[in-house]
């Protein structure tokens, strides 16, 4: 791999034009996420991690309350010693993201004296804060429950003019959207409260793994902290669970592959009371664990399990064949437990000296303290609240296209959140006012005018990374939640030079050696192309895609360090992952075969 | 007991396959030096020897091998040696039973000051008088001019250096090769790096093959390097006896030499080796061309790298939460 020269660097951000003839829909992005030549001094990189896709309009708030959150919890709430927030800039759909480092020795020294007093305090009271955290998210989950469909009635109910409500309906349009949105963004700080803490507890016991032990790979060190009965794994623990059911039942025989969920939910309610007892069971499985949605949770139409049942029945026919084969499906929780210990030990034993272990001690113990709130907070955020979100605007979207403002319930998430206010008040004063809204006539160009844009945006390919390349990434923040490493961007820089070589290197996520046909999938809807024995190689590995890992027999991404739950799942199949190579989706082509060694990193293009 | 036949006995003990075979203890030694020393001064004649006077160090050394190789064995080491070899190779001994005699000075297989090959190992030694010849080789080579170089700048006292002498059926090995229990490149104890190659072990050993090479993570198994290299030739026996060089068959050169079952089962060896010494070992090992077992020739601890093993990467905090600023507190 070519190391790049000092003055080498990535495109500046002024270089990168906004796409000819979407200029209007890149102007709907706030002001404040727009490019300015002074971002030119800085550098930036591409999060596909979280946005691998262009941007819908209304998508962008989540950029904004999360980066809103992390600021807050590294700044000013723990006082990171090093780092402030990250700040966002957006262009063509792409979000890039830079983050602001200390670097004068005094203000470190006087943010590290703040840090222990706050974040000391957290790691000390962990277990409290964490099921005081886990009261406080189930609060934010029911009170976003309990928010009312918005509906416009002809007149005001009787009965709220009987009780002398003395506030009309078309209020309560601005205060469910205003509600959705303030919990939205609390969400998130909720999110990071105790997300970065976690993160660098475990990164504490990695680097010192990697010191002792300079040939250790990534997954072990993972494999040594992973929880054996983390949240992310319920859902597809579900999904095992119903199709045993189904077995015991004896209703397996109608799950055929090609019935879509609701004609196998019409068989089975009509199979009396076995079909009506696998139903049952399907219930208890959906409430919480289907609230699980087949992205990140960063996009609208990443729906969830329970939106839309055919991801979950799409696997059902394969866990029901590996049931009647007479394999358990049931994971040995004993047995991962007890190899997780054995490696905890059998490390333990090979440190050279007893000051050695004793320090492995604390921080394993630390490690262990905070992980299971690392690995288990996406569900509750990321899918089962983000799920609520999204489909709270839904409504207001099908609200709105009932009154002509859209052609489609969808059409709402191309509007920004500030927008979308405006269009809300827009029909509140048009009910109030017996007059017809002037949304009908604005919206409907604007929103066909950005879905072109969209599509046009998903076509181009977008840099890595833009100006001046930093001596040394000694931000944690962008370390732990990116994996982005001096050493990943040199292979991004070798990579742009037009590297001839037909090995693509990455993270080594999950050891094995596999070859088969490349898959690359650019986005969740594109999940269907997977054919049994297909490589997927995507911009995310995702593990809410979780039960596709039976299908294919590898995985490559083009972000994600080890510790990305994609990585965690892999593992936990069995499948060979190569993670974080940066570009795996722009020089593989569809189809190819390729060979992916998972311990070394490695992905070779065969031809 | 000197150290590599102390080594291969309790490594037996320990559950690990050797090749069959028997110990000349360092009792025989004794008396056999006993027996010149009482027709004329021997360690004493080595200890008077100046570290840095090569000349007079050449020339009694010359000396000493010489008196050593014409001293016929006492009797009754020779009868203790002539049943043991019997017993291991049958009455008439010999051509069909050929054996490797090695040598275990008790200084050797020292962690602190291994000076592994200065002495020797003769392999596919054919019969009984050959034997007692090379028993008798052994011993003389405890006195060659690097051995004794090597203890007098150390000072080590004559009177402290002995020597068993192994005899052991030859493995006829279709793989052979070593491994150490920690990484040649790193240091990391980790892992165990294995490298072998086809035929027997010592064209590996002699650095006249590039052998295939592994690496494996020592408490997981996972395989993070595998590297097959074109093995263009291997040893193996000779009709007459000793040992050939012959070109591997086309189909095979770039063959694994070992399967990854074998590979498993090499790691298993290790840890137990490496766990009954308590320190990175440093093995050489061949798989048995008849019946696919793999045994175990000889185990010494590394040296290389346990010499420079200092401080501790890190050392327990008064408050463990301290060692979090390693990675918040930025470059210290």
């Amino acid at each position: 791999m070519n190391t790049p020269a000092p003055s080498q660097r990535f495109p500046l951000p002024s270089s990168l034009r906004v796409v000819p003839g979407t200029e209007r829909a890149q102007a709907a992005y706030s002001y404040l996420t727009q490019f300015t030549e002074a971002d030119d001094n800085r550098f930036w990189f591409y999060n596909s991690m979280h946005f691998p896709e262009p941007m819908s309009a209304f998508d962008m708030v989540t950029a904004e309350a999360a980066y809103c959150a992390l600021g807050a919890a590294n700044t000013r709430v723990h006082s990171l010693p090093t780092t402030l927030g990250i700040d966002h800039r957006i262009i063509n759909g792409r979000v890039y993201i830079g983050g602001n480092a200390v670097t004068d020795p005094a203000e470190i020294a006087r943010r590290t004296a703040e840090f222990q007093q706050r974040a000391f305090y957290y790691y000390a009271n962990w277990e409290t804060l964490q099921a005081q955290w886990h009261e406080k998210m189930m609060t934010l989950i029911r009170d976003a429950q309990a928010l009312p469909k918005p509906e416009l009635p002809e007149f005001e109910p009787l009965a709220n003019v009987h009780a002398g409500r003395g506030v009309a309906s078309n209020h309560y349009l601005l205060d469910t959207y205003q509600k959705t949105l303030e919990g939205y963004f609390r969400m998130w700080h909720h999110h990071f409260e105790f997300l970065l803490l976690g993160y660098g507890a475990y990164l504490t016991f990695f680097a010192f793994c990697k010191k002792a032990f300079p040939e250790i790979t990534d997954q072990t060190i993972a494999r040594m902290v992973a929880g054996i009965e983390a949240e992310i794994f319920r859902p597809d623990d579900e999904l095992r669970r119903l199709a045993r059911r189904a077995v015991e039942l004896g209703v397996d025989a109608k799950f055929q592959t090609l019935l879509s969920a609701d004609e196998i939910i019409a068989a089975l309610q009509q199979s009396g009371t076995a079909g009506q007892a696998w139903l049952d069971e399907l219930e208890t499985s959906r409430n919480p664990w289907f609230n699980i949605n087949v992205g990140d949770g960063f996009y609208h139409y990443h729906r969830a399990w329970n939106d839309d049942l055919s991801m979950p029945f799409a696997c059902l026919p394969e866990y029901i064949k590996r049931v009647k084969s007479g394999e358990s499906l049931e994971r040995p929780i004993e047995r991962l437990r007890a190899e997780r210990q054995e490696l905890i030990e059998g490390y333990r034993e090979l440190l050279n000296t007893d000051e050695d272990r004793a320090a492995y001690d604390q921080m394993i113990t630390l490690a262990h303290r905070v992980f299971p709130y690392v690995e288990g907070h996406k569900f509750y955020c990321e899918h089962w609240y983000t799920n609520l979100f999204f489909n709270k605007i839904r409504e207001f979207g099908a609200l709105l296209a009932s009154q002509g403002f859209f052609p489609d319930t969808e059409a709402v998430f191309h509007l920004s959140h500030y927008e979308l206010e405006m269009a809300i008040i827009d029909l509140m004063s048009a009910w109030s006012n017996g007059s017809a809204p002037r949304g009908p006539a604005h919206w409907p160009g604007i929103v066909s005018e950005r879905r072109a844009a969209l599509k046009e945006w998903a076509t181009h390919v977008t840099p890595p990374a833009l100006g001046p390349v930093p001596d040394v990434i000694d931000d944690p923040a962008i370390v732990m939640l990116w994996g982005i490493t001096r050493e990943n961007l040199n292979a991004w820089l070798a990579a742009d030079s037009g590297a001839d070589s037909n090995e693509v290197r990455g993270f080594a996520a999950s050891s094995g050696v596999v070859e088969g046909p490349a898959r690359i999938v650019k986005s969740v809807k594109e999940i269907s192309r997977l054919q049994a024995g297909d490589i997927l190689v995507c911009q995310i590995t995702n593990p809410t895609w979780a039960p596709i890992f039976q299908t294919i027999v590898a995985a490559v991404s083009d972000i994600g360090g080890s510790m990305s739950h994609a990585a965690i799942v892999a593992r936990e199949y069995g499948l060979p992952a190569v993670v974080g190579t940066g570009n795996a989706t722009s020089r593989i082509k569809d189809g190819q075969r390729i060979r992916v060694d998972g311990g070394r990193g490695v992905v070779t293009i065969l031809g | 007991m000197g150290g590599k036949g102390g080594s291969l006995g309790e490594l037996q003990r320990a559950g690990i396959a050797v090749p069959p075979g028997f110990v000349i203890k360092t009792g025989a030694f004794e008396r056999f030096i006993a027996a010149l020393e009482r027709k004329a001064p021997l360690r004493s004649r080595i200890e008077a020897l100046g570290s840095d006077d090569l000349s007079a160090t050449t020339a009694r050394c010359d000396e000493t091998r010489a008196r050593i190789e014409a001293e016929p064995l006492p009797a009754e080491v020779l009868d203790e040696l002539t049943s043991a070899y019997s017993a291991l190779c049958g009455p008439s001994g010999g051509g069909q039973s050929p054996v490797a005699v090695r040598s275990s000075a008790t200084t050797e297989d020292a962690a602190d000051a291994s000076f592994a090959g200065l002495q020797d190992t003769y392999l596919w030694v054919t019969d009984l008088n050959q034997t007692v010849q090379r028993v008798r080789s052994c011993w003389a080579s405890l006195y060659s001019v690097e051995s004794v170089t090597y203890r007098r700048r150390r000072g080590l006292p004559e009177q402290a250096v002995a020597m068993a002498v192994v005899v052991q059926k030859m493995v006829d090995a279709r793989t052979a090769g070593v491994m150490f229990t920690r990484s040649p490149l790193t240091g990391d104890r980790s892992v165990v790096t294995v490298e072998g190659s086809w035929g027997l072990g010592s064209a590996v050993v002699g650095g006249e093959v590039t052998p295939d090479r592994w690496v494996l993570a020592k408490i997981t198994g996972d395989i993070s390097i595998r590297t097959l290299s074109e093995k263009l030739i291997q040893h193996v026996p000779a009709p007459g006896g000793g040992t050939q060089s012959v070109a591997v068959a086309d189909e095979l050169r770039r063959t694994a030499c070992l399967s990854d079952a074998e590979l498993q089962e090499l790691r298993t060896i290790a840890r137990k080796i490496e766990r009954h010494y308590g320190r990175p070992q440093d093995i050489e090992w061949a798989v048995d061309r008849r019946t696919n077992e793999i045994l175990l020739l000889q185990s010494r601890p590394e040296t290389v790298w346990s010499a420079k093993e200092s401080a501790p990467v890190a050392r327990p905090a008064a408050d463990p939460l301290l060692h979090v600023m390693s990675i918040f507190g930025g470059k210290q």
